[in-house]
């Protein structure tokens, strides 16, 4: 046991038929980090959360989160395994309520046929109805528990999505853009948020666009492009390096070339 | 009580128990159009108990019932590979396979049907509806009900949150073809007969419309669309056929006008104490919502 990673990625290759969106990729997260995936959009930033979590089969190598090998384990057990994640486009349940959905993402920790048929939806003052309604209100989320989610605010929307995924009590949480869509003030909350919820020894993993949460909320930043991993280090350095730049802005000397006519 | 209110009654009783078959399932996003396959299993399976083997009511009912729910059980394993129509018409095509194999059988009378000796009456009937309303209601409460709400709403992220979506799946289609086998049993016992040729499949059609129309959202739908179904024709059984054509024309303008079902979540939401007493406490505060 020399090195602490929360997850560590092996020459992660995937193809979707003669598109390589995973490029032998190796990175590892170390525990207790935050780290932001980021890159151009097409990069591969989401497709690395979805072979992460499973939802589609590796072509080559390992993925282990925490020493444990993730590639063969079936989707629905990685999360007992401490994986948890949120979606680029929220995919909170559109019928359930808020606090429904919260205590969907507690399904890992229920353990028995006794709990798994008791009407909680009848006992308000359930153990698992005060942790889910605990949890909403300390990431500052104060919406009537009861209400539907699809007439909530973005935002909010947003923001259950990350309580629901803490409920599982995860050792690393993916996030996939989450303050895309915030205000200012929502996205320093949030960062402020993500911040507290690292303290306990998570390990945070997210994609974002938003340069200035990246480098609010992230110390360590990986950088992809055409599902080819192009930078690997602290984010402070990041936009210094030439080929980061290049993969957003294009080479400079494309643009000297006079290619783009005179405005 | 009048034959003719009670012999309404009790087909509104089986159907109820019928309509709660297909929605268990249906609440955890499968939709059985084979229906009266489970219904007939479990007609026939106490007909041949009570009038061949003799045995009592209270052993044919919960034995056909458990025949009806393991076939069921079986079944949902490769019904459950296909999705969306493929899995309408593969429960549909169960439905006809079982209509057409009891009506090719000797053993079970045949196209003649069959004579159910021990007869059941209305007051058993209303209290098997209502514990049947009552169970199906304690379930949806329940941590599975949130599971098999969440299987139907979105599958892809229920298997991401840990759940085991197939298991879900499976124990759903399995009470409902136990509920199903259940109405099939109390038929046989109340109306005293079977023959293949009632299970057909305009009844797997009209018990999904029942709950289709009622809305799958909440478990009050089947209740409010099987009671207005089952009821509606008979209140207007003086216009002779042209009932059928206003019940086509209702089924059409609901998909029209309401594809969701009769009753939704937010309706029950708005009319639940909890939320008028919310509501009253906010217009009474500082801030509307």
């Amino acid at each position: 046991m020399a090195d602490k990673a929360a997850l560590a990625l092996k020459g992660v290759t995937k193809r979707f038929g003669g598109l390589t969106v995973a490029d032998a990729l190796s990175f590892e997260v170390p525990a207790g980090s935050r780290m932001a995936l980021i890159g151009p959009n097409g990069a591969g930033k989401t497709t690395v959360f979805n072979l992460i979590s499973g939802v589609f089969p590796l072509d080559s190598g390992t993925i282990m989160l925490d020493g444990t090998p993730l590639e063969n384990m079936p989707p629905r057990l990685r999360v007992g395994a401490g994986l948890a994640r949120s979606f680029q486009n929220i995919r909170l349940m559109p019928h359930l309520s808020v606090v429904e959905n919260v205590m969907l993402g507690q399904h890992v920790l229920v353990k028995g046929f006794a709990s798994l048929l008791s009407p909680l939806a009848w006992q308000r003052g359930s153990r698992w109805r005060q942790f889910a309604e605990a949890s909403l209100r300390d990431a500052g989320i104060d919406v009537d528990p009861d209400s539907e989610v699809s007439i909530l605010p973005y935002g909010v929307r947003k923001r259950i999505e990350v309580v629901r995924a803490l409920m599982s009590r995860p050792r690393l949480l993916m996030l996939d853009e989450p303050a895309a869509g915030l205000n200012p003030r929502e996205t320093a909350e949030l960062s402020a948020f993500l911040k507290s919820i690292a303290q306990n020894g998570l390990t945070l993993l997210v994609v974002e666009h938003d340069m200035s949460f990246v480098h609010d909320l992230c110390d360590l930043t990986v950088v992809l492009n055409f599902g080819r991993m192009i930078y690997d280090g602290p984010t402070r350095a990041v936009q210094d390096n030439e080929e980061v730049r290049a993969a957003y802005l294009g080479r400079r000397r494309v643009l000297t070339r006079g290619t783009y006519p005179a405005a | 009580m009048s034959g003719y209110l009670s012999g309404v009654l009790a087909i509104l009783c089986i159907n109820l128990i019928f309509a709660y078959g297909i929605f268990v399932p249906a609440a955890a996003g499968q939709i059985n159009l084979g229906g009266a396959g489970f219904q007939a299993i479990g007609a026939y399976g106490t007909a041949w108990l009570s009038s061949v083997a003799m045995w009592p009511v209270w052993i044919t009912i919960p034995a056909s019932m458990l025949v009806a729910g393991l076939i069921g059980f079986l079944l949902s394993f490769p019904v459950l590979r296909t999705r969306g129509v493929y899995m309408v018409l593969a429960t549909f095509a169960f439905g006809e396979v079982v209509a057409g194999f009891l009506l090719r059988t000797e053993f079970f009378g045949g196209a003649i049907g069959m004579v159910v000796p021990a007869h059941v009456g209305l007051p058993v009937l209303a209290c098997c509806a209502v514990s049947v309303i009552l169970l199906t209601f304690y379930l949806m409460a329940t941590r599975f009900g949130l599971l098999m709400r969440s299987v139907n709403d979105d599958e892809a992220v229920a298997v991401l949150m840990g759940v085991n979506v197939r298991a879900i799946q499976v124990a759903a289609f399995t009470i409902g073809g136990a509920l199903a086998g259940l109405s099939g049993a109390l038929y046989a016992h109340n109306f005293s007969f079977v023959e293949a040729q009632y299970f057909n499949s305009f009844l797997s059609i009209y018990v999904l419309l029942f709950v289709l129309i009622g809305g799958v959202q909440t478990v009050w739908g089947p209740l409010v669309g099987t009671s207005i179904f089952t009821l509606l024709p008979e209140v207007m059984r003086i216009g002779g056929s042209w009932r059928y054509v206003v019940f086509g024309a209702v089924i059409v303008l609901m998909m029209m006008l309401r594809p969701q079902g009769l009753v939704t979540r937010a309706m029950i939401e708005r009319v639940s104490p909890r939320r008028l007493r919310l509501r009253r406490a906010v217009v009474g505060g500082s801030h509307g919502r």
